[in-house]
């Protein structure tokens, strides 16, 4: 004999006790609450759900619900009205789930009674579709992605490390990208610093690069800084981000953000690269160690030739760039084991990928306990006025 | 003999060595071997008074040697020792 759906749901209301929206709202008051269960189809739930529930659609309430509860759990199930939550309380009978209800009147009584609801944040239907491949990651999934559009990430340098590193972050979908870079576009920076192009030549790099990112990825919100990072603007700058990507051209720069990122506690992305070679280190202050654990002191202008003078492949910038941006979505993300702590050293005649352990100093003259963290004169420093090589190597050894 | 790792910045000293066997017992030997061999590379590593430079890391294996024994560090057959100056590359 067929069964009208008037009589399945009969059936089901002889299994499957019913809750009240009152009983369950001052259960929940309480701090007794059962798990609530909604049910009810993605665009539903996007609408507004109960506070604290837990979404599976019905046709996936078999395949999912071990993920979430075991058959002793005491559940309530919810959908819009309380008809599919009671049939979808069969279903979970059948599977042994012994402590199932249903929420009589659904999310429509609960709502009309005037008891809170959550409307959450979700992607677009246009960036569910452009992120498709990050949302289906468990480790991002779409609370991870919806991470990412709020980030602020800040990069160093539009060159050869920033460039590879803001394509892929503003592809990613990093909702704040910001450049620093004074410099313009030149001829002979095409053989690397691929987010620029040939009929961009002479264009500020900031503004090249805003053209570059909003033509890939119109979610992000591009940020020129047309100026070079000094101490007079760097803590500002620094205060306004997540996370600093350093792809710096210089050991002042690059000394200066180290001791910038220390004060403002800023994740600092480290690399470097010089010919063949490439470093790569994260620096999470206070944390692990900084770039003045590494290395205390900068060598000579006569030891420390920039790649202008001694020549970088271009590829190796894409690799060493990329690198950070990758680094730099795990620390946004807080997933996985970031470089903190470790230098990579890639080396790419030879393709062989060295790590090196790095360790906090505990003399360290920036994030040691006994540092007295200000800025100085990094030019200065660097060119090696005020530095004793010598005294210097004894204090360290 | 362990394996010395010579950084690009010194290669040209290093007679555009990227990689040599060197013979020492210790951090230090190994080090006058390196310097025997290339005597343009002590001073970019030393200072006059025999003291490393502070802007040059010296790995054994992964570790610093500023935290084993330093220039006395032992070094056995088969270890690598890694000569690390800062670079400073990225944007130009």
């Amino acid at each position: 004999m067929a069964r009208s759906y008037q009589d399945l749901l009969a059936a089901a209301r002889e299994q499957v006790p019913e809750v009240q929206v009152a009983d369950l709202a001052s259960r929940r008051e309480a701090g007794d609450a059962p798990l609530v269960i909604d049910v009810r189809e993605q665009a539903e739930w996007d609408e507004g759900h109960i506070p604290g529930a837990v979404h599976i659609p019905r046709s996936f309430l078999e395949s999912r619900i071990a993920g979430v509860a075991g058959p002793d759990r005491e559940i309530v199930l919810s959908c819009a009205s309380g008809n599919r939550s009671l049939l979808a309380g069969t279903t979970l009978r059948e599977m042994g789930y012994s402590n199932v209800a249903s929420l009589a009147g659904g999310f429509q009584r609960w709502k009309q009674s005037g008891q809170p609801y959550d409307v959450p944040r979700t992607l677009t239907p246009e960036q569910r579709s452009r992120y498709s491949r990050h949302v289906l990651i468990p480790e991002v999934g779409e609370e991870g992605q919806l991470k990412l559009l709020d980030s602020r990430v800040l990069l160093i340098g539009a060159g050869g490390l920033g460039s590879p590193a803001a394509y892929y972050l503003a592809a990613a979908g990093v909702g704040t990208i910001g450049l620093v870079d004074d410099d313009v576009v030149d001829a002979s920076n095409l053989q690397r610093q691929i987010i620029h192009t040939t009929d961009r030549v002479g264009m500020p790099k900031g503004e090249s690069a805003r053209i570059a990112i909003e033509a890939l990825n119109p979610d992000v919100d591009v940020r020129v800084h047309q100026f070079r990072v000094t101490k007079d603007n760097v803590l500002d700058l620094l205060a306004d981000y997540d996370v600093v990507v350093d792809g710096a051209d210089n050991f002042p720069t690059r000394y200066l953000l180290n001791d910038a990122a220390l004060m403002t506690r800023t994740p600092l992305v480290h690399a470097s690269i010089l010919r063949f070679e490439g470093h790569a280190s994260v620096f999470l202050p206070y944390e692990g160690p900084c770039y003045r654990c590494l290395f205390p002191e900068p060598p000579p202008p006569d030891m420390a030739p920039s790649c202008g003078e001694a020549g970088v492949l271009g590829v190796l910038c894409g690799v060493m760039g990329n690198i950070q941006a990758n680094e730099a979505i795990k620390v946004l993300l807080g997933i996985g084991d970031t470089l903190a702590g470790r230098l990579l050293i890639y080396d790419a005649l030879a393709m062989t990928f060295t790590e090196l352990k790095v360790r906090r100093d505990p003399d360290c003259p920036a994030c040691g306990p006994n540092a007295v963290l200000e800025f100085k004169d990094y030019d200065a420093w660097c060119a090696g006025v005020g530095r004793h090589a010598p005294e210097a190597a004894g204090a360290r050894a | 003999m362990s394996t010395v790792r010579i950084p690009p910045v010194l290669r040209a000293a290093a007679g555009g060595e990227r990689e040599l066997e060197l013979p020492g017992g210790t951090v230090n030997e190994v080090l006058e071997a390196l310097y025997e061999r290339h005597p343009a590379v002590r001073a970019q590593l030393q200072t006059p008074e025999g003291e490393l430079h502070r802007f040059v890391n010296v790995y054994l294996n992964d570790e610093d040697v500023r935290l084993l024994s330093w220039l006395d560090t032992e070094v056995s057959d088969g270890d690598t020792l890694l000569i690390l100056p800062a670079m400073a590359g990225g944007a130009g």
